[in-house]
């Protein structure tokens, strides 16, 4: 029953990402499109949680941290960029 | 593994992806940024949360311990989740709004967007001048 709502799930994640990566295409303020990449951060670290889970093992919860760190990081990058101009002032 | 935790197990995952799916669903559906700003920040995140939860339940059935890797990538989640919603607000007000429309900021500062002028004010229909912050009244624009 796990691997039929593991199924589910990733197609969620995966359709999740291609409405994301539509909007990234047409968003007409660069607000849409780092949200949108903002939001396929997380998504990304919601599907590597399930495959940890698939496969039975616990590496990928290292990698799903490190994704959600870069993401935070890289999200709020952009916006001080859009905003400022410069990243460190 | 007991029925009871399978089903448990899947219940969340199912529940977490119709949250997750929500979100992007309303990233493409919604009409303006703002709006389109709740979606993924609110239902993501929750379908996230869902998928570490139905995570963290299937490995201490599993391996008989709990770990808690999952709550440090759910609380670093929930907690970066609403500063990247601040950011991307900011970010749409200080290209898109114009300082006459917002309300007045109740404080010695004028809102920290309009610091520096953004890029993209367009000139009024009317023909009158872009708003020009004081630089007196709004301190410390230069720093």
């Amino acid at each position: 029953m796990i691997e039929y709502a593991l199924y589910f799930t990733a197609s969620c994640y995966g359709i999740a990402l291609l409405l994301d990566l539509w909007r990234i295409g047409v968003g007409p303020d660069p607000a849409d499109r780092i949200l949108a990449l903002d939001t396929m951060v997380i998504n990304v670290i919601a599907l590597l949680v399930l495959y940890g889970v698939w496969r039975g093992t616990a590496i990928y919860f290292e990698a799903a941290m490190l994704v959600a760190m870069v993401g935070f990081v890289s999200t709020v990058a952009y916006c001080r960029f859009v905003l400022r101009g410069d990243i460190i002032e | 593994m007991s029925f009871a935790a399978e089903l448990l197990i899947s219940i969340f995952l199912v529940i977490s992806g119709v949250f997750g799916f929500v979100g992007s669903f309303g990233l493409v559906k919604l009409k303006n940024s703002l709006q389109r700003l709740h979606a993924p920040t609110k239902a993501t995140t929750l379908g996230v949360g869902g998928v570490l939860v139905a995570s963290m339940i299937y490995f201490y059935v599993e391996k008989g311990h709990l770990s808690v890797h999952e709550l440090l990538i759910t609380l670093f989640l929930f907690l970066t989740a609403p500063i990247t919603a601040n950011f991307i607000a900011k970010t749409y007000m200080a290209r898109n709004l114009r300082k006459q429309d917002l309300p007045e900021s109740q404080s010695d500062y004028g809102w920290s967007i309009y610091d520096d002028p953004p890029e993209s004010v367009q000139l009024p229909e009317n023909g009158t001048e872009p708003v020009v912050l004081d630089p007196a009244k709004d301190g410390g624009a230069q720093s």
